[in-house]
């Protein structure tokens, strides 16, 4: 048996890159702190820019309906599926994803929590879940365990039976809670 | 009997500070170094809940996925997938696919002229029929979803676009939508290859005189039940990037599966290369549950593709594809009997099984992978002397089954947790005393069904779960919501599930590839740090912590000198990937040999200074010591630097380098987790809703590596199946066509259905292994199922009615409380 794969011809592919026939927009994307231009097609979402032309694949894409939330971002602080939305509609908005979480050395508060409490496996759904938690604690610091739990329940995770997440959050949300009444 | 109940150990509640598996005990083969805490460490790390390894990536957005990877020039892949259930294709043109903006080729069967996957048993005709599942179907088309042609575009949307320009006519077939349809008489075939639509139909086991103990009991119970099919539903939808390495001369794949070296094989045979020229890589996964156990005709198509056009490829499945077009589970439908003495002994089981396994057989484990499964186990954790049952796979227009997670135990174990409910009713009996009659008890026990039980906590736990909720009071509660015509009900399963099959037991089912093993590499550099390599495939399990544990303990060394490999066919030696529960009990334990024997080189090195055999040497936290003078050791760094790097000084026989392979099989009957869950369920009278009010788990899977692990496994399993007990299901019409299509349809549960789970773990160590250690990855959702419907049932013990099927529905429940 031959080591070369077999009945090659060759073809010489078009080239890879957007086809000019395209219609495309020029966008400006203000993404963790930074401004990034984007050229894109209008119908492009907002999850495929971040991964694809941003490079920022830590959020992932679970059922691009909108249902599962692992592309849950950030936009202006509040939680948002960013694969019900196209990249247009951020333009103008503050865009936070799960790098912007930590400084890649060290991590947060909540990240460390979800690691304490075995709150992620595979950790495909763990980033929508941060980013949830992370908007919602800013707005709902007080938040107890009940709250939480509905809160959880906008996303899907197939390991770890949602448990040690709703730990987690709790666990960071009264840790931050002591450390306000500190000072 | 070793188990322990967890007053012996702490609170009983395994809290988080509180579940560390306490030293004694039994740890055949010593899963922890015998007298090296790590350097860096209290003790050893065996039984302690360190911090994954895993997480710091994954929490960071730093975790590389198969859809998070590109390549320059990489272009992607979707299918053209076939929209009828059963039929021809009379016509598939693509030229306006090609010519859609953005497409760079499209691919019919035809084109790439690509090998079929064809799973085999080793079994005669009337037992199997073989079938071969195409890459791309040929002309007929057997399930909607069914892929056609592969088409390639600069962008995904474009690949999309692409789709929508296909034109397909078809020639429909009547199709065989159930199991009924399937055997009836003058059914259309699916395979002419498989006649009555039966592709595995065994009976391997008939009790003689069976018919007489059944005629002669004092009662007979019957269930008959059916089990919904099921997704498993990895919430990372399946994919893969390929690409051809004109270096390397090698196709390089990349591909979330949890078989890498099976994916080889097949890739080699389908598109005639030879295995060294196909490189698997699985990059992190997310999730796999079964459903990537099997090899997917898209990574196969996505690969040809590359091939073709020299030009990396991307497929990422969409959704609604997972849903609907990749592998499902769980569709079987049981007919058993199980005769009862008057003291409430069982005196046989008399079953008929038949796994409805949608269009193909999946590679390796074929259509049997169900029917087998459950004939060989049925009779569980209890004494049963008269066995018969048949199994059989039927075929239908529907989308191919694979291994789901608990594969056929959480609908077999619902059936015998039926039977014994059913039966204590008939006899007016506790049906946990029922149990308790006839648990086995005494091990190792060698059951009806030929299989030799090792030791369990089947009584301790079942005592334990039971004991949990009456102090509870959920007794006097149930009894006192019934009182003011409210409805709880406690429900439970007990268990066992047989993990770490060895190729042994995979023999038994005949299967052409026969899994069990499992190799491990373990590699000191000259520095002193450690590689091992598994054939196992983590995807969520933890095992770049647990494997490395349990390496880490056995040479003593700190956990962060160790790194575990995975998932890479020229890196990693043939392995069988991670399924079946196996990973920690058989591929630990290769890890734990090739561990050892790597130790054994490190002390003939040092012996070899001290001019002493090297029997009088033994490892010590990063040292090698004597053992007649343990004040004098070489530290491991040194040892490394002479294998390395001083090899003229090496003691005569020994070569250079530090690198040790071991492999682990199971040559009996392999060793048996198992579990108690009890439910609390409370049903809405008005809508018929189930809540799930308490949940308690008690499992004994051995030793575990990493308790915090452990629990996430439990938690996990018994998620899915409360999944697959009360919301999931995806049904056909009568044209065959999938009435789920996405989360709207599907209904994954939530954090609002899922109850907080309390567990117990009790520790019966596995004797026959290197680690003690039991499979613990399917167990939780093995229970769940039986536990949950139990449950129902006694909250609607007022109505007279029983509730058989799976998923339960509101509508059942409402039907079952207010009649039809």
């Amino acid at each position: 048996m031959s080591d070369h794969p077999p009945d090659l011809p060759l073809t010489e592919p078009a080239d890879a890159g957007t086809d000019p026939a395209l219609e495309r927009q020029l966008l400006v994307l203000d993404v963790n702190g930074a401004a990034h231009e984007v050229l894109c097609e209008p119908r492009r979402t907002l999850v495929d820019v971040l991964r694809h032309d941003l490079g920022l694949t830590g959020t992932h894409v679970g059922c691009e309906h909108g249902v599962c939330g692992a592309c849950t971002v950030l936009l202006d602080g509040r939680p948002v599926r960013a694969c019900l939305l196209f990249a247009v509609q951020a333009e103008g908005a503050a865009v936070r994803t799960v790098e912007s979480l930590s400084d890649g050395r060290e991590l947060s508060d909540l990240q460390q929590a979800f690691a304490d409490h075995h709150a992620l496996q595979c950790g495909f759904c763990t980033p929508g879940f941060l980013m949830l938690a992370e908007g919602f604690l800013a707005e709902r610091p007080d938040a107890g365990r009940t709250e939480i739990r509905e809160l959880v329940a906008a996303n899907l995770c197939r390991c770890t039976g949602y448990q040690p997440i709703v730990d987690a959050i709790h666990g960071c949300a009264t840790a931050r809670r002591a450390v306000r009444r500190e000072n | 009997m070793t188990a322990r109940t967890p007053e012996e150990r702490h609170d009983g509640h395994r809290g988080r500070d509180g579940h560390g598996v306490p030293d004694g005990g039994h740890r055949p083969g010593g899963a922890g170094h015998p007298d090296s805490p790590p350097a860096d460490g209290p003790g050893p790390l065996v039984g302690r809940s360190v911090p994954r390894k895993e997480d710091p990536r994954l929490l960071s957005g730093r975790g590389r996925f198969v859809d998070d990877l590109s390549e320059p020039g990489m272009l992607h892949a979707q299918f053209v997938r076939s929209t009828v259930a059963h039929g021809e294709v009379t016509v598939l043109d693509l030229d306006a696919v090609r010519r859609v903006p953005g497409v760079v080729a499209a691919f019919d069967a035809a084109d790439l002229g690509l090998g079929d996957i064809t799973a085999r048993l080793h079994r005669p005709p009337e037992e199997f029929a073989e079938t071969a599942m195409p890459v791309l179907a040929r002309r007929r088309v057997r399930y909607v979803g069914e892929p056609l042609a592969i088409v390639v575009a600069r962008d995904p949307y474009a690949a999309e676009d692409g789709l929508e320009a296909a034109r397909v006519v078809y020639e429909e077939r009547e199709p065989v939508v159930d199991e009924a349809a399937a055997l009836a008489d003058g059914a259309p075939l699916v395979h002419a290859a498989a006649a009555r639509n039966t592709l595995v139909d065994v009976a391997p086991f008939a009790t003689e005189g069976i018919d007489d103990v059944f005629a002669a009991a004092h009662r007979v119970v019957r269930v008959e039940a059916r089990t919904g099919r099921q997704n498993a539903l990895p919430l990372e939808t399946r994919g893969a990037l390929a690409r051809w390495d004109d270096r390397a001369e090698q196709l390089v794949l990349r591909t979330c599966t949890q078989v890498p070296h099976q994916v080889r094989t097949v890739a080699a045979g389908c598109l005639g290369l030879d295995e060294r020229a196909v490189r698997v890589v699985v990059p992190d996964m997310g999730g796999g549950f079964g459903l990537k156990c099997v090899v997917g005709r898209e990574e196969i198509a996505t690969a040809a593709a590359a091939l073709r056009l020299r030009r990396p490829v991307k497929w990422i499945e969409d959704r609604k594809d997972a849903l609907t077009a990749s592998f499902l589970a769980r569709e079987q439908h049981y007919d058993v009997r199980a005769a009862f003495a008057a003291d409430g002994r069982i005196l046989g089981l008399d079953a008929d099984i038949v796994c409805d396994m949608g269009a193909y057989s999946c590679y390796p484990f074929t259509a049997g992978i169900e029917p087998l499964m459950a004939a060989a186990e049925l009779p569980g954790v209890y004494r049963v002397p008269a066995y018969r049952v048949r199994g059989r796979a039927v075929t239908t227009n529907k989308a191919p089954s694979a291994p789901y997670r608990g594969v056929s135990r959480p609908q077999y174990v619902m059936v015998m947790e039926r039977l014994f409910e059913r039966a204590a009713r008939e006899l007016d009996m506790d049906a946990v005393e029922l149990r308790r009659r006839n648990l086995i008890t005494d091990f190792p026990y060698t059951g009806v069904n030929n299989i030799t039980y090792d030791p369990g906590s089947y009584r301790e736990s079942l005592d334990l779960c039971e004991r949990t909720l009456r102090e509870e009071g959920w007794y006097a509660r149930r009894d006192a919501a019934a009182a003011e015509g409210r409805r709880l009900g406690i429900g439970y399963a007990c268990f066992n599930e047989r993990t770490g099959y060895g190729s042994a037991a995979f023999a038994q089912r005949r299967m052409d590839m026969v899994p069990g093993y499992d190799l491990a590499e373990v590699r000191m550099d000259p520095g002193g740090a450690v590689s091992v390599t598994s054939g196992t495939m983590s995807h969520g399990q933890s095992h770049e912590t647990t494997l490395a544990q349990i390496a880490a303990d056995t040479l003593g060394v700190a956990l962060a000198k160790v790194k575990l490999h995975q998932g890479d066919t020229d890196r990693v030696p043939y392995g069988w990937g991670t399924f079946a529960s196996r990973s920690v009990t058989i591929g630990g334990s290769a890890v734990r040999l090739a561990a050892e024997r790597l130790g054994e080189k490190l002390r003939r090195l040092a012996a070899a200074r001290w001019d002493i055999p090297w029997e009088e040497t033994e490892l010590h936290r990063g040292t090698v010591r004597r053992r007649d003078d343990p004040g004098t050791a070489v530290a491991y760094p040194e040892l490394a630097a002479l294998a390395h790097f001083r090899a003229h000084l090496l003691p005569k026989g020994l070569e250079p380098g530090l690198t040790a392979t071991a492999s682990f099989d199971v040559f009996h009957d392999g060793t048996f987790s198992n579990a108690t869950h009890g439910v609390v369920a409370e049903l809405d009278a008005e809508t018929g809703g189930i809540t799930l009010l308490r949940y308690v788990c008690v499992e004994d899977c051995g030793v575990a590596i990493n308790p915090q692990v452990v629990e996430g496994q439990c938690r996990g399993g018994i998620a899915q199946g409360i999944a697959g007990a009360l919301f999931e299901q995806i049904t056909y019409d009568e044209r065959g066509e999938p009435s789920a299509t996405g989360f709207l349809d599907y209904k994954v549960p939530t954090a609002q259905e899922i109850p907080d789970i309390t567990l117990f773990h009790l520790e019966t160590p596995c004797a026959s292994n290197a680690t003690g250690a039991k499979g613990v990855g399917e167990g939780g959702t093995i229970g769940a199922p039986a536990a949950v419907l139990n449950a129902v049932n006694d909250a609607l013990r007022a109505t007279g009615t029983e509730l058989d099927t799976l998923p339960i529905t509101p509508e059942a429940v409402h039907r079952a409380l207010h009649g039809a």
